[in-house]
């Protein structure tokens, strides 16, 4: 089974030096590109590829570089996208801690494509074993040559910088991070304009997510039928997955697009837990729909995922067991939410914490049925196409497939007036 | 006041962006990391030397979890509350790091040796539950762990 992203990764995980990382092939695959390659040979080979973007929307990569105006002179901007702070992610991180010199390799491919000669990385505060990792990686690049001017003698330029973030979850939604590098609040923007016109600094300007970034040396070296030959489906490449929660062994393993949600769990994760059973997932963060038992056969990626009427987001899966309260499981969600919505626009601003009450109200025994469809209202009213950005449909995700799967929990709450999961209460200062 | 050297690191971080303001956030960072947290004098100040108002940087600095516009401790808890480590019962390790501190979320123990706030996934979601002591991050956390942790610092 092939590994590219990961394969050389260092079992000690310390990241691997430029010398490491060029005597595994490393920066092979820049130095045939910027020799034989038009940007726009380069934008064609990535959409044939079929790439898909890893941040969690999944939009064809070469398609969406392919709208970023080709003829313009304005300066551009290529940004990676490494803010990673969906609750119950953790992907990005192995990547930017272990072969920073893959997403640097991966960030100057997309910068040559777009034509970019600015880059940054928009990396998240807590992540400080990568913010070592890339500052030492830069350095060696620019050393070597890879960035500056005149890279590899093919006259073209590139700066890239680090810049860490402050804080704050909506940064990593692709406009408020704009926003946030401009050195604003990090609340998003109208499109259109899309960044790929009007970006950074009113600049063209193209974000993608980390491990999208890591992808391109390899499909540039290989080939696009390479690309599509590592997946079981028809959405390319490999994945790295993830699983959290009370599973046997808890972890991340780069393998084919498209296995199987029970594959992952039970072969890669040990499958749950002794004395407990599997009673849904979040495929991809905290703000998916849940899938359950039923769907333990579903493939693993956006297009599967999406049928079963879920999102594979970010392909890290939080596991809820059947020990655990799902009210109680999706109080927690909507706590995140509420605390980190950017309170931009009203139903989302006021809508979460009203949310996250009535939650708290039905796990503490104190709820009434009607809260039940006042829930169900929530999740209409902060749905798709009723704010200002994709934050509050996210945030609903989870609690209208709680409220379709698990409405007998909710509703035995209610009933008894109590939780009826053996979970100390703790009497928590807060 | 800024010194000299605040004022050096923030040029740097101006250096690297096409407009002053971009580097507000860099700038409040850079004074935080030398004085803790960002007092209104200090507020003004960076204010002043990024060409902001201080409502206009005041209403950044409010906006970001990890700007602290009130005195914090010499050392600062983050304690991760989302849900992989609340599935695997991070509020166990609140109650007892409360009760051994003696404070709560945003709260500073009187010698001004720890301030404890919650934080929003680390990312190491496969070793909960987490948290972080200034740079260092600690995973796969049982409460029989904390006084060890809590004695490095002092
Ligand atoms: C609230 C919110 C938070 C997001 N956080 C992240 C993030 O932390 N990292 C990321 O890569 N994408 C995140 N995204 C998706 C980005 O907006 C954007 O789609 C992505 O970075 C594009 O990269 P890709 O095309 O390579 O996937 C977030 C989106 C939303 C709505
Ligand atoms: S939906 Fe929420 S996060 Fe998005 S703009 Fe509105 S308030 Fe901000
Ligand atoms: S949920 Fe705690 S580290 Fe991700």
């Amino acid at each position: 089974m092939e590994k590219p992203l990961t394969q050389h990764i260092r079992a000690d995980r310390q990241p691997l030096t430029l010398k490491e990382y060029e005597m595994a092939g490393g920066y092979q695959s820049l130095r045939k590109v910027i020799k034989a390659m038009t940007p726009k040979a380069v934008i064609d080979l990535v959409k044939e590829s079929n790439l898909r973007g890893r941040g969690g929307a999944g939009f064809n990569t070469g398609l969406k570089w392919s709208f970023v105006p080709a003829d313009s002179t304005t300066p551009k901007y290529l940004i990676a996208n490494a803010d990673e702070m969906e609750p119950g992610t953790f992907k990005d991180r192995i990547l930017l801690e272990c072969t920073p010199h893959q997403l640097i390799e991966g960030m100057i491919l997309a910068s040559y494509a777009i034509g970019a000669n600015i880059s940054y990385i928009y990396l998240r505060w807590a992540y400080k074993t990568a913010a070592h990792a890339l500052t030492k990686a830069l350095e060696e690049a620019k050393a070597a040559g890879y960035l500056g001017q005149n890279i590899l003698g093919s006259g073209f330029n590139l700066e890239m910088h680090l810049h860490t973030g402050a804080g704050r979850y909506m940064c990593g939604e692709e406009t408020a991070l704009l926003n946030s590098l401009e050195g604003k609040r990090a609340t998003p923007r109208a499109k259109p304009p899309f960044p790929q016109i009007s970006g950074l600094f009113g600049r063209p300007t193209i974000v993608n997510n980390v491990e999208t970034l890591c992808c391109l040396p390899h499909i540039l070296m290989n080939g696009p039928d390479w690309f599509k030959d590592l997946s079981r489906t028809s959405d390319a490449g490999t994945k790295i997955y993830g699983v959290s929660g009370r599973v046997k062994k808890p972890g991340a393993w780069e393998l084919p697009m498209g296995i199987t949600m029970r594959e992952l769990i039970e072969e890669y994760a040990g499958g749950m837990q002794d004395g407990l059973r599997f009673r849904g997932a979040l495929p991809g963060g905290a703000s998916t729909d849940f899938l359950v038992e039923e769907h333990l056969d579903v493939k693993l990626d956006y297009t599967s995922v999406a049928a079963a009427g879920s999102r594979l987001g970010t392909g890290t899966l939080v596991i809820l067991d059947d020990k655990t309260c799902p009210v109680g499981f999706v109080k927690n969600l909507e706590h995140f939410f509420a605390q980190e919505s950017c309170g931009y626009c009203t139903p989302c601003r006021e809508g979460l914490p009203w949310v996250e009450k009535i939650l708290e109200s039905i796990d503490l025994g104190k709820g009434r049925m009607e809260d039940l469809q006042l829930l169900a209202f929530h999740t209409k009213y902060l749905g798709p196409g009723n704010t200002f950005c994709a934050f509050a449909p996210g945030a609903m995700e989870p609690l209208q497939s709680a409220l379709k799967y698990f409405r007998e929990d909710f509703e035995k709450h209610i009933h008894e007036k109590v939780c009826p999961y053996e979970r100390e209460t703790l009497s928590v200062l807060r | 006041m800024l010194t000299t050297e605040e004022k050096n690191e923030i040029d740097h971080a101006i250096s690297l962006v096409p407009v002053r303001k971009a580097a507000g956030i860099d700038a409040l960072k850079i004074v935080q990391e030398h004085r803790r947290w960002i007092s209104d004098e200090s507020l003004r100040d960076i204010a002043a030397y990024m060409d902001m108002s201080p409502e206009e940087l005041d209403s950044v600095a409010t906006f970001y979890n990890l700007i602290f516009r009130k005195p914090v401790g010499r050392h600062i808890i983050l304690l991760c509350d989302s849900i992989s480590c609340w599935v695997m019962g991070y509020e166990n390790i609140l109650q007892d790091l409360s009760t051994k501190l003696g404070i709560k979320y945003g709260e500073t123990t009187t010698d001004g040796r720890y301030t404890l706030l919650p934080n929003c996934c680390l990312g190491t979601c496969d070793c909960a539950p987490a948290l972080m002591i200034d740079d260092d991050l600690y995973r796969n956390l049982t409460t029989d762990q904390l006084d060890y942790i809590l004695a490095k610092y002092d």
